[in-house]
């Protein structure tokens, strides 16, 4: 039904936006030690994302009700399936919030160190654990119609699951990394570059074993072969990819971020378009997986969802994209000295 | 233990630990909106000062509700999946629009107003605040709407295995929900209301920043005084709809057995569950329950003798949460009334200011006993009349379920401890007296 494929996409593009916009959060979040050498710079790198990370943490939020909302049954098996994997998740994002708000309140380098370990940790374990839960999600996941999962966290840390965890996080960590280059100047910025120049290879090589490995080990493929026009989204994910080598060398940060975020959409969009109809598939046996067609709300449930999307989604947009103008630029003095800043 | 049990136990936790710090978020933001509005609007510098004083104590509140309320969104599907699977086309859309119409526009505008400060005039900065205040209260909407529907569901038809929805005006249009919203609401504001004036009250004890706290306690205390006398006279109204929608909470809640007219409001009972009576009963009022119930002595309220014994919520829990709640309620006015006689010379009365301070915790515990009521008095029942709570529970071991519960015991003890740490330290310090 149209109104289930359309909810289908919009599914697809809420997680993709939650990417672009935390990922880069997480991203600096898990180059704090490497990049946070001092004060100053980790100061730097919490101000970086200080306005900004909490409206993007919603879109978070908001994927998981829409899945909720559009098709219940995959909120419910997947969430009660994906049990440890989601309440790790769940306390890191806790301990990366409180981080962030806690660890200005008393000036002593131990208690900072305590809560920028903290929002490492928080940061870190996120963002491989998204890849790993959602490469699981592109092999299919051991249930049956018990809905109970077969196996433990373990099961999930196959080769193919924590393949696309270490992909996760090197998109995770070269899109933070040009976030913090766009946000700032010096040294900081010098290393945020490199950090992108260095990781990047690696990125290429493990994109390239995921793609190899997405073909050995899902069916993600097999709607590529049927409509090869398809493979416009590979492509254009690839030149992305490219990209952010490319503008990472002429220092164009702004740039290297946009082909960043456009990878990782297009690195999701890959995912989510070789998963269809399939939202929550079933490595058991695939009479037992969740569609979009079998796993979704009424009609009516459905069609007022799309209104409210329609009417709030750009309102949304629009005083996100102001919020992000309002803080765009390097980071000065002023952005460092607020009382009640991080 | 089973999964069931311990799934139980950890929403709860989970929810009376978020609760903690939401209330606080609804009714501070408010107060600060009205000092930054007043700053922007008279240029007055001690506005200013209170702003930014109530803002920190208010940011590290809001830190931790936010992170605590991932929690809950998550926990639907993770302990809860067949409910979610139930009810999702109705209870799904709530939460899904609560996201997409407040919890982006509270998030957003929250990191506009930490780092917007020089970025934005004083009027335009002021209504961030307002932007926040608002989303709030806008998320408060919706996840009472949807609890509203749990305990009287609405707009909705059986169907396919599970509740699908017909009417949406009907889900966010009925009664319960704005009794309950009103409810809430007034609660968290009296609840604001209480922290600001005992802080307040703490300073002008030792009198220092005299002009700055009576201030800063006379905002709160017009909040206080409004919200107090308004929540007992909506509270009424909304206990006398249970009679209509939940007449098995209101039969635990006053640990009533026998159907019938002029019944009877018992100050303090011990109920005796197993032989369907009361073993202790004091200081009953004759046909008060009735009065309260039906608005006349002769009207019928059922007693729990008439409900299924499989569908009787726990007694005594509900009793006890319910009379201490409605003794709290009347105290908040009590004080509320006592402040404003004494709103210009709060410094010459010690006494109230002591038992303002000490009264800070009170509303906390009317508002988790409010929760306790509204959640066990609907037991049996996740879905009032629908759907039992037995029957909604995730199929995990229990194992994994004792490892989460441990796990935010833990952290939550944590967070809470070093949260309100942090807060009492900033309100004992006080203002920056020089900038």
């Amino acid at each position: 039904m149209l109104l289930q494929d359309i909810w289908f996409f919009l599914w697809g593009l809420l997680w993709a936006v939650y990417f672009i916009t935390d990922g880069f959060d997480l991203g600096i979040g898990s180059l704090m030690p490497f990049l946070g050498k001092d004060e100053d710079s980790r100061k730097v790198m919490v101000t970086a994302m200080g306005p900004l990370w909490d409206g993007n943490e919603v879109w978070l939020l908001t994927a998981g009700g829409v899945t909720f909302a559009a098709f219940p049954k995959v909120y419910a098996v997947m969430f009660s399936t994906l049990y440890s994997p989601l309440m790790i998740i769940l306390f890191a994002l806790i301990l990366r919030g409180v981080s962030l708000e806690f660890r200005g309140h008393i000036d002593s380098p131990g208690w900072k160190k305590l809560w920028d370990t903290c929002l490492f940790l928080g940061s870190l374990l996120p963002a491989i654990l998204f890849g790993a839960a959602f490469a699981n999600i592109f092999r299919g996941i051991p249930f049956d119609q018990t809905a109970v999962f077969q196996g433990n966290l373990f099961t999930l840390l196959n080769p193919y699951g924590l393949l696309g965890g270490i992909l996760f996080l090197l998109l995770f960590l070269i899109h933070g990394a040009n976030w913090l280059a766009i946000k700032s100047d010096g040294d900081l910025h010098r290393r945020a570059i490199n950090t992108g120049k260095v990781l990047w290879p690696i990125l290429l090589a493990v994109a390239v074993i995921f793609l190899g490995a997405t073909y050995v080990s899902t069916p993600l493929y097999n709607n590529y072969f049927n409509s090869p026009a398809l493979f416009l989204v590979v492509l254009i994910t690839v030149l992305a990819l490219l990209g952010i080598r490319v503008f990472l060398g002429s220092n164009s940060p702004g740039k290297a971020w946009v082909a960043s975020a456009l990878t990782i959409v297009g690195a999701t969009f890959f995912g989510v378009i070789g998963l269809y109809p399939n939202m929550y598939p079933s490595i058991i046996n695939p009479i037992y997986n969740l569609t979009a067609h079998n796993a979704s709300s009424t009609p009516l449930t459905l069609k007022i969802m799309l209104t409210v999307a329609v009417i709030f989604v750009p309102i949304v947009l629009i005083y996100q994209f102001w919020a992000y103008m309002l803080f765009k630029g390097k980071i000065t003095k002023d952005d460092l000295n607020y009382e009640e800043g991080y | 233990m089973e999964a069931l049990f311990l799934s139980r136990l950890q929403f709860a936790a989970a929810t009376i630990f978020h609760f903690l710090f939401v209330p606080l978020t609804l009714g501070l933001s408010i107060m600060i909106a009205i000092m930054e509005t007043r700053y922007a609007k008279t240029g007055d510098e001690v506005y200013l000062k209170m702003t930014r004083f109530w803002g920190k104590i208010f940011l590290i509140n809001f830190a931790v509700g936010i992170v605590t309320g991932i929690t809950l969104e998550f926990q639907f599907g993770t302990n809860w999946s067949r409910y979610s699977a139930f009810v999702g086309d109705i209870f799904g859309s709530l939460l899904a629009i609560e996201a997409t119409a407040a919890f982006f526009l509270e998030s957003t505008f929250i990191g506009i107003w930490i780092f917007g400060w020089k970025k934005l005039s004083a009027k335009a900065h002021a209504v961030v605040m307002w932007m926040v205040a608002g989303a709030s209260t806008l998320s408060a909407l919706w996840i009472l709407t949807a609890n509203a529907w749990m305990q009287h569901p609405v707009g909705y038809v059986l169907r396919n295995g599970r509740a699908e929805l017909s009417s949406f005006v009907e889900v966010i249009t009925q009664e319960f929900a704005i009794l309950e919203i009103l409810h809430t609401l007034s609660a968290a504001y009296i609840l604001s209301a209480f922290f600001v004036m005992g802080i307040s009250a703490y300073h002008l004890l030792k009198k220092q920043h005299v002009d700055f706290f009576t201030r800063s306690f006379r905002i709160a205390l017009t909040f206080g005084l409004i919200f107090s006398i308004f929540e007992v006279a909506e509270g009424h109204l909304h206990g006398a709809d249970l009679a209509k929608k939940q007449p098995a909470k209101l039969a635990a809640m006053e640990s009533h057995w026998e159907t019938g007219p002029n019944a009877p409001v018992y100050m303090f009972a011990l109920p005796d569950e197993a032989n369907e009576k009361n073993a202790i009963e004091i200081l009953p009022l004759p046909g008060a329950l009735s009065l309260l119930a039906t608005h006349s002595t002769d009207g019928i309220v059922k007693g729990l003798k008439d409900i299924p014994k499989d569908e009787r919520p726990p007694v005594l829990i509900n009793f006890a949460s319910f009379k201490t709640m409605v003794a709290l309620g009347m105290y908040f006015v009590l004080m509320t009334v006592i402040g404003f006689l004494k709103r210009n010379r709060l410094t010459e009365s010690p006494g109230y200011l002591k038992l303002m301070l000490y009264s800070i915790p009170l509303p906390y515990v009317a508002i988790e006993l409010g929760w306790v009521l509204a959640e066990v008095g609907r037991q049996p029942w996740i879905v009032y009349g629908v759907m039992k709570t037995s029957e909604a529970f995730s199929p995990l071991a229990p194992s994994q379920v004792l490892t989460s519960l441990i796990a935010f015991i833990l952290i939550y003890g944590l967070l809470g401890a070093i949260g309100y740490y942090l807060i009492i330290k900033h309100a004992k310090k006080g203002p920056e007296l020089a900038k």
